[in-house]
This record gives structure tokens, C-alpha cells and sequence, in this order.
């Protein structure tokens, strides 16, 4: 894991201080709201139905021990006991008071942790490959690179104020897990002709009100030109990107209204200038943050075990991944108990996920784009044990990739933004399921609710999206179709008329048994829908409704 | 009817504007303002310094929450309707 150097410790405690001399003068009137609002922001403060709400920036989604065991402090002593994860794979806290940020920033930094970034127009937090360095099917290790974009994109003078925020991806497996094609930026590592690594580069990828999938507009980019590429990306973003209206500002705009093809041109003149200059990367410098990933190893590598106590196996089955070290494997940690908050975690849950990253997962563990945790690195004669206390802690629903496994945003249970309740209907959705006996005989699906058309759920690309919306005083939700994140990534398609939440959950049971139905063998639930359509499903969704 | 509300600068909380010009966490302790006289009221919180953020004017229909947006004022005053929030210890 990357370790701060002074640098970065002195920064991150001069931003502090200010933050405390902004809430106080805040508090005693010097600061009005609309002075302190985009201080706030910058801070990662934003004040939600309820109450004020922090959110952490998790590079990366990477954590160790004492990160988690700090996360679980500050849940306990200035929360309610929990944190939700997120589709960004950052951490919000629900209820801290603003006259305790100050000091929980502070334990934060200890733990080389902070909130910058988090909000605003500039670049925020990058994310990769939740199974970074450990997957089956990795070309390259991609946190060394998202590290390095972190690095050069923290305090960036230059980037500060773009047009809109903006969202860089990295992925180094052959599976795209990091979403390379809903970023505004995506790399994906790939190995040329001669065998050497580089990155594809995708751009103009984004969610909310207009999804769009990325571009290609690079084949093969090498290492060392990495920043200088991306800085000719933004300078033209930064040039012509629509800062007079909000929805046309982000960058997946500009690129569809020059076509990707004329975007890649001008970036290749821009970059034409700069790429010889002080932003080319340094052989040493890219060997000096690589040595932070080292990979573990083992001494004696044992099989994954066959046998074990009822339920072992089951969860074995659903949510470990192969390791590229013969000996180790990765765990998924659900954070989907069925009827459960997606994303959420208790205090003692924390500590439990510290304490077997520590002893038994190399000090390592991943939040995911699916609102779930990872153990990258267990040996696999420790699975057992590792399963005993997720058991224990309530941590071992085996439905990773499930229908159970859903994602949601905060939705109006939390959101100031919200049109619609989407926790609940995940919660419910996921009851329905489980009484169905469902999940297990429809593997692989992704059902995602955003509690409005911001998208923060990654409706637009779950093969089955719930998206709230308003009617009146009403909440109803509009089922979508045919999305997914990934190597195939789609946008789901609208399928008709908003339902009342109480439809909700039987229509997509419905729309799961339909499939049951349909289904060739082996095909999973997204190939037959799309080998077969939207429309083949549009009855099962709307019989009784 | 209608009544003021806002959240609590120190800790973000939901509060509503009595008819004492004080913030109280209990809508049942909101003053009911209407037409004019809610505007007046609103603005004159707006002017205020201290406790509340962002007040604006919310519909009341007997005594709860009230209009098109009744469901996000009532999950303001009764809390999040996931059934997983813990109290503060
Ligand atoms: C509760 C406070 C939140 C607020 C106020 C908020 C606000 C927003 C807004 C305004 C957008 C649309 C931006 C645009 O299209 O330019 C957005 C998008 C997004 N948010 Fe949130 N959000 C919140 C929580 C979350 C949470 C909890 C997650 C993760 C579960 C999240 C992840 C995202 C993602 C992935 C997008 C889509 C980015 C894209 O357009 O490519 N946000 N959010
Ligand atoms: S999708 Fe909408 S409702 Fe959900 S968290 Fe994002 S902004 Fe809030």
C-alpha cells in the first residue's frame, strides 16, 4: 500500500486546519452559509435531509487495518454506529456534526485518510480493479497507476475548476471491473505486439441524466506519456466543455458533440506539445511507486479446501475469486444481508473486517463498485476461519453477483436530491427474492435503484435498473432493461410505465422467473436478454401491476 | 397551512421555527403560518444569524406534512425509513 510521505502528511494537516478555522468562523457568523457552502464541499461535507454527511475518499477503494479500524471509531464515537459504502468505493458517514468534522478529519489523517476531493468540479477519486493485484486474469497491477493519477491530480493548480467533476478509471484485467466505459476517462492496460504494457485510452463515459459509454480514442498509450496524455484530455475538456449549463458540462457532451474521433485529434495536438516535457514519467519514479504494491507471497501453498461446515462451501462457491498466487484467494465480503441497507456496515462490523485483514489478508482489504468489500490476499488454508468470523459477524451472505446482491444510492431515506425511497426497495426486491428461492437458481444478475436520475446506483448499467422518480407527491420507479458495467458495458433501456413501489419487487421477480423460462443452457441472465429483447420480459413486468 | 423549517447549523438536525422565533425539533411546536405572513416569516429567518441553514416554507395538512413533497418532510421528521439506523451512543 502506498505510505504518505511529508509531503502529503503536511498538506493534508494544513487542509485541516484551515477546514477548523472555516467551521469556527463559520459557527461564530464570521462565514455566511453561501461563503461556507463550497468550503464545505471542498471538504467533503454535504448537508443531506438529516443531518450534515461526510464522505471519505478511499483511494482506490484500498484499505488496511488501522483505516478500517479508524473508520469503525469514528461510526462509534461520532455517528450512529454505521458507514455506507459506495458505488464510488468511498465511505459516507450518515450523521456527523459539522462541530465534529474538525477532529474526526483528524483521526482520518492519522490514518493517511481525508475527504479532499470528494466533491466539487475537480478530478476525484480514481477508481480500479477492486482485485487489483491479486486477480486470475490481471495483465498489470493497476493501482500503481491510479496512485500516480491520485498523485498528479491532488491539488491540481490547473484542474481545480473544471467544467464538471470528473472520474478516472483504471483497469488492469482482462474483466473490466473499475467501469472503464461510464468514466470520463477509462484506461485499460493492455500488452502490445512486443509485449510491452500500455493503456488503452476511453473517454467521455459518464451516468446521470445522459449516460454515455466511453470512447476509444487511443489504441495503445505508453507508460511514461500516462500524464501527459491525460493533461491534453483536460486541457481540451478545460477549453471547450459547456460551463454555461450544467447538463451539458461533462466531458461525455463534448465528446459526442465533436465525435470521438475529432476529440482524439485534439488531444493528440495538445498532447503533441507537451509530451517531451517535465510530465513524461521517469522509469524510477514508476519503479519507486510500484514497490508500494508489492505482492504477497507464500512459503507453502496449500489447495482451497473441499469440505467444511454446511454453508462453507456454498459461500466458497459464490464469493471467492481466483489468485493469481497459487496458495491464495480473494473473499468478496457481502454487504448485502437479505432486507439489510446495501453498503452499510456497523462499528464492530468494521473492526471485525480490520482484524481478519490484519491476521489473516496481509493488511489489505477493497471496497468495491458493487457496495461490497474484498479480502484481495487469503491463504487459502485460513478461508475457513475467515468464513467462521464473517458467520459470526454477519458478514458471509454468499450471494456475491446474486440478485440479492443489489446496489442502491441513499435514495429519499437520506439525499437532498432524491425523487424517490430506493434503500427500501432494494431491501424489499431482496426479501421477495429470498422467499422465492431465486437468487441461487438465477446466478449472475445485477439489479441496481437510484433514487433519482443522477445515478449515483449505476442504474443505467444493471442488467435490470430501478430509477425513482416523482409523480406528483408519488414515488414510482421505471424499470430498465439490458444495462451492464464491464467489458460489455450497455445503457439500459426504459421499459414502459413507472410503477407503485409495492410492484416493484414482484415484477422483478417476475422478470427473473420469465428468464428461468427462456433461457438456453448456460446462458446467463444477460445473454438471454439480449438474445431475445426487453420486450420479451415487458409483459412479466407489467401482468398484475 | 405552513411552517418553517431548516436543519441545525452545529449538527445539520431537522428543526422547525416556533412562533417564539425559536427552532425546535418538534414540528407540533411549529408555528402555522399562512400567505403573506409565511413569506414575512421567512424571510426574516433568512435574515437571522445562528442556529438554522436554509429554511424555506413547508405545506402542513393536520398537522403533519403536508403537499407534493409531504413524503420528504415526513422522512425529515421521522427519520430514514430503512429500519437500520442505529441512535447515537
Ligand atoms: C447523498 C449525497 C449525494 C449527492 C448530493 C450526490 C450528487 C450527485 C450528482 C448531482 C450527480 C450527477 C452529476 C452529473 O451528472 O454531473 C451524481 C452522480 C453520481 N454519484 Fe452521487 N450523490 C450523492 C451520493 C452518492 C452516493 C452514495 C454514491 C455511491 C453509491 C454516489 C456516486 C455517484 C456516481 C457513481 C455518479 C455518476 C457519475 C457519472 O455521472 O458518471 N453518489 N451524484
Ligand atoms: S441518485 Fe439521486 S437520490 Fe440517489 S444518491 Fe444520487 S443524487 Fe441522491
Amino acid at each position: 500500500m502506498y505510505k504518505y510521505d511529508a509531503y502529503d502528511h503536511a498538506l493534508v494537516r494544513e487542509r485541516i486546519e484551515e477546514f477548523r478555522d472555516q467551521v469556527a468562523r463559520r459557527l461564530d457568523g464570521r462565514l455566511t452559509e453561501d461563503q461556507f457552502k463550497p468550503l464545505r464541499l471542498m471538504n467533503g461535507v454535504y448537508l443531506q435531509l438529516h443531518a450534515y454527511m461526510l464522505r471519505v475518499a478511499i483511494p482506490y477503494g484500498t484499505l488496511n487495518g488501522p483505516q478500517l479500524r479508524t473508520l469503525a471509531h469514528i461510526a462509534r464515537r461520532y455517528d450512529r454506529g454505521y458507514g455506507h459504502f459506495t458505488t464510488r468505493t468511498n465511505i459516507q458517514f450518515n450523521w456527523p456534526a459539522l462541530v465534529d468534522v474538525p477532529d474526526i478529519l483528524d483521526h482520518l489523517a492519522k490514518v493517511e485518510m481525508h475527504a479532499i476531493q470528494t466533491s466539487g468540479n475537480c478530478i476525484r477519486n480514481v477508481t480500479a480493479d477492486p482485485f487489483a493485484g491479486a486477480a486470475a486474469d490481471e495483465i498489470e497491477d493497476s493501482r500503481p497507476w491510479a496512485e500516480i493519477i491520485r498523485q498528479w491530480s491532488t491539488f491540481h493548480p490547473e484542474f481545480t475548476f473544471l467544467p464538471r467533476k470528473f472520474k478516472i478509471a483504471v483497469n488492469g484485467a482482462r474483466d473490466d471491473r473499475a467501469g472503464i466505459r461510464v468514466h470520463d476517462i477509462g484506461l485499460q492496460i493492455v500488452k502490445n505486439e512486443a509485449g510491452e504494457t500500455g493503456f488503452e485510452v476511453w473517454v467521455g463515459g459518464g451516468q446521470g441524466r445522459t449516460p454515455r459509454l466511453a470512447q476509444k480514442i487511443r489504441d495503445f498509450l505508453e507508460p511514461r506519456d500516462l500524464l501527459s496524455y491525460l493533461t491534453a484530455i483536460l486541457r481540451v475538456y478545460n477549453q471547450h466543455g459547456r460551463r454555461d449549463n450544467l447538463y451539458k458540462a461533462r466531458i461525455k457532451i463534448l465528446v459526442e458533440a465533436l465525435g470521438a474521433e475529432e476529440f482524439g485529434r485534439q488531444t493528440e495536438e495538445e498532447w503533441a506539445d507537451i509530451r517531451e516535457g517535465e510530465l513524461e514519467l521517469p522509469a524510477a519514479e514508476i519503479a519507486r511507486i510500484r514497490a508500494f504494491f508489492d505482492r504477497p507471497s507464500v512459503s507453502k501453498a496449500q489447495p482451497v479446501p473441499v469440505s467444511g461446515k454446511p454453508g462453507f462451501a456454498g459461500w466458497l462457491r459464490r464469493n471467492r475469486r481466483a489468485h493469481q498466487v497459487e496458495g491464495l484467494s480473494s473473499v468478496v465480503i457481502s454487504l448485502k444481508p437479505v432486507g439489510g441497507t446495501p453498503g452499510d456496515i456497523t462499528d464492530d462490523q468494521l473492526d471485525i473486517v480490520a482484524d481478519l485483514a490484519e491476521r489473516y489478508g496481509f493488511d489489505e482489504a477493497r471496497a468495491t463498485p458493487d457496495q461490497n468489500l474484498v479480502l484481495p490476499h487469503v491463504r487459502n488454508e485460513d478461508l475457513e476461519t475467515v468464513w467462521d468470523a464473517l458467520v459470526a459477524a454477519g458478514l458471509a451472505t454468499a450471494n456475491a453477483g446474486l440478485a440479492t446482491d443489489i446496489v442502491s444510492c441513499p435514495g429519499l431515506d437520506y439525499c437532498s436530491l432524491a425523487n424517490a425511497r430506493s434503500i427500501p426497495i432494494a431491501q424489499a426486491i431482496s426479501s421477495l427474492v429470498e422467499a422465492e428461492g431465486l437468487a441461487e437458481p438465477v446466478g449472475d444478475v445485477t439489479i441496481k435503484i437510484d433514487g433519482c436520475i443522477n445515478a449515483c446506483g449505476h442504474h443505467h448499467v444493471a442488467h435490470i435498473g430501478v430509477l425513482g422518480v416523482d409523480k406528483r407527491g408519488e414515488e414510482f420507479y421505471q424499470i430498465t432493461l439490458g444495462g451492464a458495467f464491464g467489458n460489455d458495458a450497455s445503457i439500459g433501456g426504459i421499459v414502459g410505465k413507472g410503477l407503485a413501489g409495492e410492484d416493484v419487487p414482484g415484477a422483478i421477480v417476475r422478470v427473473l422467473k420469465t428468464y428461468l423460462e427462456i433461457r438456453d443452457e448456460n446462458e446467463r441472465f444477460i445473454d438471454t436478454l439480449r438474445r431475445v429483447g426487453a420486450d420479451a420480459f415487458k409483459e412479466s413486468i407489467y401482468v398484475a401491476a | 397551512m405552513k411552517a418553517i423549517t431548516a436543519n441545525r447549523l452545529t449538527d445539520g438536525r431537522v428543526i422547525y421555527r416556533t412562533a417564539e422565533g425559536q427552532w425546535s425539533s418538534r414540528l407540533d411546536e411549529a408555528e402555522h403560518l399562512d400567505g403573506d405572513a409565511a413569506e414575512a416569516r421567512l424571510a426574516q429567518a433568512e435574515a437571522e444569524f445562528g442556529i438554522a441553514v436554509g429554511p424555506y416554507l413547508i405545506d402542513i395538512e393536520d398537522e403533519r406534512p403536508g403537499g407534493q413533497k409531504w413524503r420528504r418532510e415526513a422522512i425529515r421528521l421521522t427519520g430514514p425509513t430503512t429500519g437500520s439506523t442505529r441512535e447515537p451512543a
